[in-house]
């Protein structure tokens, strides 16, 4: 266990001693514990295979409650995730390296990518959910920062702040999920809340995993707080990459299969869960599809994406979510990659401003070709064995087998998961058209980036194109030959009205198809319109209501009674102006009211 | 022996500061002076048995005045034993922080802290009722004195509304502390503690909590009695708000986990729904307060209604992991609030305003140590799990979660929902604030303007904040070990 303590400790440690240590040590403080780590974590996923799950335990936190048990485990699940995660990790720190290589501020940079490495590997590996939950928070606090890394523009540190604010609403919910989960077991411990799970009551556990829930549609941007991730596009490219293939966004899902027995009993949470994947899955891809920004189509297709994943996780397909996080993990920090060397190369993020650099970018433009026919699920490319795991098992539940997903809620799931397929196949083909194909600006001279930023990208795209096969020797996780079939035609549909849209026009944006439902789309449903109408103003109301009542109510009381004990005293103080003769006379009547009142009482 | 030391070195020292040839050692004088104490506090951790935390350690226990059955009773628990260090270091990073930006009439402001220090370190080492509250008011005198002489511009209304309120405070506290007295004829606090009230009627203990909560909590403070912080923090000087922030607060939550919660179980009971409810107010009361402030200092005061509402929060559950959540929290609070008001004087030192809109923002890029540290003690301070600030806020919501027997349980769930939605709260007034004062661009206003960063004085003072801070919210058992057996001893809970 000693080598799983490791792994989430070298990145930290590279992390503290990186953001003291100079610009030029950087790089290598940043590059080699994330590495070593990626080598660690591979070893461990192959020795687990052999050797089972195992766990250890540091020491026992007594709390006065239940305690915290400071632990780490591993089993099949966080060895392959954390593969993923060092994976990424690594390529975006390589990359970084070159695309941040006239950043002054570098040094913090890297090593908040590392702190986010490392947090995301002890959500990974934590066998205890208060520890799991630190570093579920911490990743909250790193996403902050690296959002917000360029803060000199005010827009940038709004976006980290919404990034922030909205996961830590969700978090709320889940640390409450967690204690729910942590007093009915009487332990923290996963395996001991797992054990628990079948002896607690149906209430307790829909309680607890709703409340999960919040937290998992915080960290995996779900409907309805998927906000903040479309806006999350103002940190560095590199930053988008992590965030959206392998830390983040990958916990709340990695947090449902973690605790997937407790979802599987509460059959109430799964319906709710599938219907906001449903919601999720179709209006992020519209809004993917009405997107000018390249980074904001690919952030609106990993709402969308996850999506797939938490419908296939609530369709009762654990290892097909999980299947699908590791595929869409490795094409889309592939495609993440390939749009920041896009954007170094035209120096702005909107495909307005592209067109035509499939010449100029000879790795990138295949490697882009790949990450984008895996998001469509395009066979052979990964996206398509995984993507088709989940259909398939949606099809099937909206049958009536699986998981006890009410059935009319399983065939909502089935009927958008087939037409966001389209929709996905229409938004990918449209930016690959709008960014590689038809006119070039004049005056670019578009050429790809120094070897760190190419390396990454080439590797990258191995697995994005070939991890689909990997699940092939796996009962569940083989294509199910009628649903691909349908779901390729699909994607193919799509496609080809984009296509056919963009020959008729290739000057023209062919979000056109969307018709009058393209000004919404652009907008995301004016969803954060909304939100900014129902809370942000509300707050902000009630913020300065707070302050004027606590000066004129409260503190008001408190000024009032010093007057009021000042003006009490100024009364008393006519009675001694000094007049003898007055004081006489009190003194005389004092004596006589004390006489009459001794005669008359007697 | 130490805790009497504790005591008698800084006021013997202040005593000494009277000889007039003490002017001109002045300087080294209070550092010194409160070194030597820290020194003497982290004697007395070295020596105290973490076997049996809950225990009175380093006792001292001599008659005072006989007649009246009054005891110089002194002694250190599980309980105590981090407040008292961290007063001492607070009063040690003071004088560290003085040393590198004297302060005008140095002589009488170090005989002013070291009074202060004597009387903090007094109140947590007291095991005596009287003698318990000597101290807690011996602590008003010289913080009047600090904020009055010391303070900004509106310095002398707040010093006086300061002093009045907390006086009032004081003496309904102790008009609660003499009914107890009357009920079991006893000041002893341990021998208190341990009886847990018996001898004393319902109804009396009611009233004596009422009182001896209601004294405490002006001090705490609770909504709504909290008007007096704001002013005495946005007034006082740099080092007179850390010490209020940091030591003061907590002597009036160190009062409810020492005599109110122990002493009167029954008392307890029947009050603590509402004090639960006024600290929940207090929590998102404090932070809407704090989204509008326009002034640094004063959101950072606010800041502390909202989070002295979750140690509030804490006690008022009831249970042994409330009563930690306070501890721990009071500690953390101590560290982080602390260190954010020695950045907001750094900041006022600097720029000569607190005031955010005349700040302007980019302090990231002008000052990138400050902005940095500042962005840090934010952070900590909203409740970031891995530093201090979490565990405290986690483990209250945890208490109200099941609160103890006899508690409404729907109600105390209510509670910890609202808590929850503080800390969200929390966390946006902070973000905004660094929002506006760290990111953006440098305002054109400072351009000219000299803004040295953080000088190697001022990193003396707050580098230790900062690993405490980390310290004990990566290692939360490094407190947690010495609270939890002496918080199941007080609350009649075997473990």
């Amino acid at each position: 266990m000693g080598l799983v303590a490791l792994v989430v400790g070298l990145p930290f440690a590279g992390a503290l001693i990186g953001i003291f240590a100079g610009r030029r040590a950087a790089p290598y403080l940043a590059v080699i514990p994330t590495g070593a780590a990626l080598l660690i974590s591979a070893w461990l996923a192959y020795a687990q295979a052999a050797a089972g799950p195992r766990e250890a335990t540091l020491t026992l936190v007594e709390t006065g409650s239940v305690p915290i048990s400071v632990s780490l485990g591993l089993d099949g699940l966080s060895a392959l995730v954390g593969v993923l995660v060092t994976v990424v990790a690594t390529a975006v720190q390589t990359y970084s390296i070159g695309y941040m290589r006239q950043e002054p501020r570098y040094a913090s940079y890297a090593a908040f990518i590392s702190l986010f490495t490392s947090a995301m590997l002890l959500v990974v590996h934590a066998a205890d959910l208060l520890v799991l939950y630190v570093g579920w928070e911490v990743m909250g606090f790193c996403s902050y920062a690296l959002i917000g890394h360029f803060w000199e523009d005010r827009a940038n540190s709004r976006a980290a702040i919404k990034a922030f604010l909205v996961t830590r609403l969700g978090d709320v919910g889940f640390l409450f999920g967690i204690f729910v989960l942590g007093i009915s077991a009487g332990s923290f411990r996963i395996g001991d809340v797992l054990a628990a799970v079948p002896a607690m009551s149906p209430g307790t556990l829909v309680a607890a995993t709703l409340l999960l829930v919040a937290g998992v549609a915080g960290k995996s941007a779900q409907v309805p707080l998927h906000t903040w991730l479309p806006d999350a596009m103002a940190g560095p490219t590199p930053i988008s990459a992590l965030i959206h293939a392998a830390t983040m966004v990958a916990a709340g899902i990695f947090i449902v299969a973690r605790l997937y027995p407790a979802f599987v009993a509460a059959p109430p949470t799964l319906d709710l869960l599938a219907v906001l994947a449903a919601l999720g899955m179709l209006g992020a891809a519209l809004a993917a599809l009405a997107a000018d920004d390249l980074k904001r189509v690919l952030a609106y297709s990993t709402v969308s994406q996850l999506a797939y994943m938490a419908a296939g996780l609530a369709a009762g397909t654990r290892d097909g979510a999980v299947f699908h996080l590791l595929t869409h993990g490795a094409f889309k920090a592939l495609l993440f990659l390939c749009a920041g060397a896009v954007i170094h190369a035209v120096g702005s993020n909107l495909m307005t401003d592209m067109g035509g650099l499939r010449r100029g970018l000879p790795v990138t433009f295949p490697a882009m070709t790949i990450g984008f026919a895996a998001l469509m699920g395009l066979p052979p490319a990964s996206g398509f064995f995984s993507k088709d795991v989940i259909i398939a098992v949606t099809e099937h539940t909206a049958g009536g087998e699986g998981a006890p997903l009410t059935i009319w809620i399983a065939w909502l799931v089935y009927g958008v998961a087939l037409v966001t397929v389209a929709v996905t196949a229409a938004y990918s083909t449209r930016a690959w058209l709008r960014t590689f194909f038809g006119v070039r600006r004049p005056d670019l001279a578009a050429h790809e980036g120094p070897a760190s930023m190419v390396v990454p990208i080439a590797v990258l795209a191995v697995p994005a194109l070939l991890l689909g096969f990997a699940g092939l020797p796996f009962a569940g996780l083989r294509p199910d030959l009628p649903s691909s079939l349908l779901s390729v035609g699909a994607s193919l549909a799509g496609a080809v009205v984009v296509w056919t849209a963009w020959r008729r026009d290739p000057e023209s944006d062919p979000a056109r198809v969307l018709g009058p439902l393209r000004p919404a789309a652009e907008q995301a449903f004016y969803v954060d319109r909304a939100y900014h109408a129902l809370f942000v103003r509300p707050v902000a109301a009630l913020a300065r209501l707070t302050v004027r009542a606590d000066d004129r109510v409260v503190d008001g009381a408190v000024r009032g009674s010093g007057r009021t004990a000042v003006g009490a005293g100024g009364l008393l103080r006519r009675l001694q102006a000094g007049n003898a003769q007055a004081y006489v006379t009190g003194v005389l009547a004092g004596v006589l009211i004390i006489t009459v009142g001794v005669v008359v009482l007697r | 022996m130490i805790p009497v030391l504790l005591v008698t070195v800084p006021l013997l020292a202040a005593a000494g500061l009277l000889v007039p040839a003490a002017r001109r050692v002045v300087r080294g004088y209070g550092l010194a002076v409160s070194g030597l104490v820290l020194g003497l506090s982290i004697a007395l951790a070295a020596t105290f048995d973490y076997a049996r935390p809950a225990a009175v350690q380093a006792e001292v226990d001599v008659a005072w005045t006989p007649g009246l059955d009054l005891r110089f009773h002194l002694g250190v628990d599980g309980i105590s034993l981090p407040l008292v260090v961290l007063t001492a270091l607070l009063t040690a990073l003071c004088f560290v922080y003085l040393a590198g930006r004297p302060s005008r009439r140095m002589r009488a402001l170090t005989v002013a802290l070291l009074v202060l220090e004597a009387g903090m370190l007094g109140t947590f080492v007291a095991l005596d009722l009287l003698l318990f509250f000597v101290f807690f008011e011996v602590v008003l005198v010289p913080m009047y004195f600090v904020i009055a002489v010391w303070g900004g511009p509106g310095r002398r209304a707040a010093a006086v509304k300061f002093i009045l309120y907390t006086l009032l405070g004081s003496a309904v506290l102790l008009l609660g502390l003499l009914l107890i007295w009357a009920q079991t004829g006893t000041l002893d606090m341990v021998d208190l503690a341990r009886t847990h009230g018996s001898g004393m009627s319902r109804g009396a203990q009611i009233l004596a909590f009422v009182a001896v909560a209601g004294g405490l909590a002006v001090k705490a403070p609770m909504w709504p009695l909290h008007t007096w912080l704001p002013d005495a923090h946005t007034e006082a000087p740099t080092v007179g708000s850390v010490l209020l922030a940091g030591v003061l607060l907590k002597m009036g939550t160190y009062g409810l986990a020492r005599v109110a919660v122990p002493v009167l179980p029954q008392g307890a009971e029947a009050v603590a729904p509402w004090l639960g409810a006024f600290a929940v107010i207090g929590i998102v009361y404090g932070s809407l307060a704090c989204l509008a402030q326009r002034d640094l200092k004063r959101m950072i005061a606010f800041s502390s209604v909202g989070h002295m509402g979750f140690v509030l929060l804490g006690f008022a559950t009831l249970t042994p992991v409330g009563m930690n959540a306070a501890l721990f929290g009071n500690v953390a609070h101590g560290l982080i609030t602390g260190l954010l008001f020695f950045l907001a004087g750094g900041v006022k030192d600097r720029y000569g305003t607190s005031d955010m809109t005349r700040l302007g923002g980019g302090m990231l890029g002008r000052l990138p140590y400050l902005g940095s540290l500042l962005t840090f003690a934010a952070v900590a301070s909203l409740g970031l799990p891995g530093l201090a600030g979490f565990w405290g806020e986690m483990l209250a919501l945890l208490g109200a979660f099941s609160p103890g027997a006899g508690l409404s349980r729907p109600l105390y769930l209510v509670f910890m929902a609202i808590g929850g939605l503080g800390t969200v709260l929390t966390a946006a007034y902070f973000l905004v604030m660094l929002s506006r004062v760290t990111h953006g661009r440098p305002d054109a206003r400072w351009r000219d303007a000299r803004l040295p960063d953080v000088t190697g004085y001022e990193l003396a003072a707050w580098s230790p904040l900062v690993a405490l801070t980390l310290v004990i919210g990566l290692w939360p058992k490094s407190l947690l070990l010495v609270t939890d057996p002496a918080v199941r001893v007080l609350l009649g809970v075997v473990p």
